[in-house]
């Protein structure tokens, strides 16, 4: 194909993503560096007969104007970065200098926004997508013994979890496990005490929002995995099979080495997916107990005053974040195009 | 498969379907139960005293003279006026899909026809925006929505939504378009086409089961969508999911959140529907994308 015609093929695509997603994210990253404008302060002298005082007001018309003028604000360089709401270096560096034992310190660190916002993200990242494999394989490997009429039925009851509205999906789940639902219910029975509440605990509220990750995901690796067991190579099995291998020895020799590129696939979206994790927290009622990188930039955009500096510079940090993640694919994916070419 | 699924051991074959039909359970549930206590009143589906009460009814019953009552559709419905909602979300993911595609296929196809090497940056490049919470972005749409009077309506919405959602469709249409094999569109240019002519007669015909899969999904990521429609649209643009959310935000007062549930239920409904009639598109587009890695 010429250039010229790939060109315009490409076009509305390559537009839309320019000015959608290129473009915001320079906006981001210069956003991130400016903060609004503070009021413009006046001294106004009022003099009595007797006395003069001096009062300091703001000059609303100017402040406006200067608002209107530069509707950006004014460059404030990496402090954004830097202050209490995000990495919040002197925070951090004091917790450190009076840190009574490497315990403390963490939970000092713990006590700033932005480093319970990472720990839990980073927490749900790589507790959920490992089992959402192992789920998902599990699941695969008991469908593929079911009778064959069954499967239609047990696929489509399985996507359920999977293409719900992430938001209502965990609305579903959070009416049920409160303490008055039927799991709040069965849980404070089976405990033995009346007042259980997942929504007290932290320890349990992350629970509940891993076990809502992998309920939502788990459909997704159980497809591929399925169909990546519809095409097993039944000359090995039946090899292995002849050479003594057991059930076990099968599945750990030949069946997971054939799904392997598909763990990878698996293990690649859900890293990327579970890092935004952001409704749950929101459909649980969770910020007390929970926060995440996309739940902090959500919370700074919404509310009365919307903090659009801090959100940016959240968002920055998190596209770091992202990029880290993906690094060793992108390194990879690299390798393999050179080697084609 | 058959002749080594009939070689399980017995125990296996019980371990595995309990397995199954416990996962089944773990999966439907929930739906189901949200679905029948919709029909309850808040102190039966959140019942304090009795579990059951939220299986038989009976507070509804006393409350409503029957086991079940449509009170909290009839709050959302017509008290909270959703169908406004729910007008606006079928308004915003017609447009996306019929656009997303649009500008997907052609790019797809050019993405797999064409072998310069910029193809494969393009792609890399649609990969990271793939991989960049989509809600990272709202930050930087801000500023410049507000300042040119674009925010709050349903236009800006539906092109951010199509936006975030190239990347994906990119990469699937791409691979749906390695599949159809070259030499049918290289013929139709020896016969004196011209490239678009060939992907208009040729191309556009052969390629429906990839596009109804990739309209599918993007169907998905527009419906599902709360981080954009909840900070771009209005209150009086809202759609379904970020009004489901406002519910929550009005105050836990008796009714209201039966209003929630009601809406729930009803913004379940059409994705049930969609499982149901392409169940095997769904399957087919998941690993499409996986099979290329």
């Amino acid at each position: 194909m010429k250039h010229r015609t790939f060109f315009w093929f490409f076009l509305p695509t390559g537009l839309a993503m320019l000015l959608f997603i290129a473009l915001p994210i320079v906006s981001v990253v210069t956003q991130s560096l400016f903060t609004p404008h503070e009021a413009v302060l006046v001294k106004v002298e009022t003099c009595t007969p007797f006395s003069c005082t001096e009062e300091t007001t703001i000059d609303q018309n100017a402040t406006a104007a200067i608002r209107q003028d530069e509707p950006l604000g004014r460059f404030v360089g990496l402090d954004i970065y830097l202050d209490r709401g995000h990495l919040a270096i002197a925070e951090v560096a004091e917790a450190w200098n009076t840190r009574a034992s490497f315990g403390d310190f963490l939970s000092k660190l713990n006590n700033l926004p932005f480093y319970r916002a990472i720990a839990f993200t980073v927490a749900f990242t790589f507790i959920v997508t490992p089992l959402v494999i192992l789920m998902g394989l599990a699941i695969a490997l008991a469908v593929n013994t079911v009778h064959a009429r069954l499967k239609g039925v047990v696929i489509f009851f399985s996507l359920l979890p999977f293409v719900i509205t992430p938001l209502i999906g965990a609305l579903v789940l959070f009416w049920m496990i409160d303490s008055r639902g039927i799991i709040g219910n069965l849980l404070q029975w089976m405990a033995g005490d009346p007042s259980l509440s997942l929504k007290a605990s932290t320890g349990l509220m992350w629970i509940s929002l891993m076990i809502y990750g992998v309920w939502h995901a788990a459909p997704f690796a159980f497809v591929i995995f399925y169909a990546g067991l519809q095409t097993l190579p039944m000359d090995q099995i039946e090899a292995a099979q002849i050479d003594g291998a057991s059930r076990m020895q099968r599945l750990r020799y030949v069946i997971v080495p054939h799904l392997m590129p598909l763990v990878t696939f698996v293990a690649l979206i859900q890293l990327m997916d579970n890092f935004r994790v952001f409704e749950p927290i929101v459909g649980f009622n969770a910020s007390a107990h929970a926060t995440s990188l996309s739940w902090a930039i959500f919370n700074d955009l919404g509310g009365e005053t919307q903090q659009l500096s801090s959100a940016a510079a959240t968002s920055v940090i998190t596209i770091i974040g992202v990029a880290i993640l993906l690094s060793p694919v992108l390194v990879r994916t690299w390798r393999d195009y050179k080697g084609k070419v | 498969m058959t002749t080594r699924a009939n070689k399980l051991p017995v125990g296996l074959r019980i371990a595995s379907t309990i397995f199954v039909i416990a996962w089944l359970l773990m999966a439907a549930f929930p739906f189901i139960w949200t679905f029948w206590g919709s029909f309850k009143v808040e102190l039966d589906f959140f019942s304090i005293t009795d579990w059951t009460n939220a299986i038989t009814g009976t507070r509804t019953q006393q409350t409503h003279g029957s086991p079940f009552t449509g009170a909290g559709y009839h709050g959302a419905w017509v008290e909270e006026g959703f169908m406004r909602n729910v007008i606006n979300t079928f308004i915003v993911c017609f447009f996306v899909v019929c656009t997303s595609l649009t500008f997907g296929t052609l790019g797809g196809y050019a993405l797999s026809r064409s072998g310069f090497r910029y193809t494969f940056w393009l792609l890399i490049a649609a990969l990271i925006f793939r991989a960049m919470p989509p809600i990272t972005l709202v930050a930087g749409y801000m500023l410049p929505f507000f300042e040119w009077n674009l925010w709050g309506i349903l236009p800006t919405t539906i092109i951010v939504l199509v936006a975030i959602n190239q990347p994906f469709t990119l990469w699937m249409l791409h691979s749906f378009f390695q599949n159809i094999p070259k030499e049918l569109d290289e013929s139709a240019k020896v016969d004196g086409c011209t490239q678009f002519q060939a992907f208009r007669h040729v191309i556009i015909p052969v390629m429906w089961p990839g596009v109804i899969t990739t309209g599918l999904f993007s169907f998905l990521l527009a419906y599902n969508d709360f981080a954009v429609t909840s900070m771009l649209l209005s209150e009086d643009n809202r759609t379904m999911v970020p009004q489901i959310a406002a519910f929550l935000g009005t105050t836990y007062t008796e009714g209201n959140i039966m209003f929630a549930v009601a809406a729930v239920v009803s913004a379940t409904a059409p994705l049930f529907v969609l499982v149901m009639f392409f169940q095997r598109q769904i399957v087919s587009g998941l690993t499409a994308g996986a099979v290329k890695g």
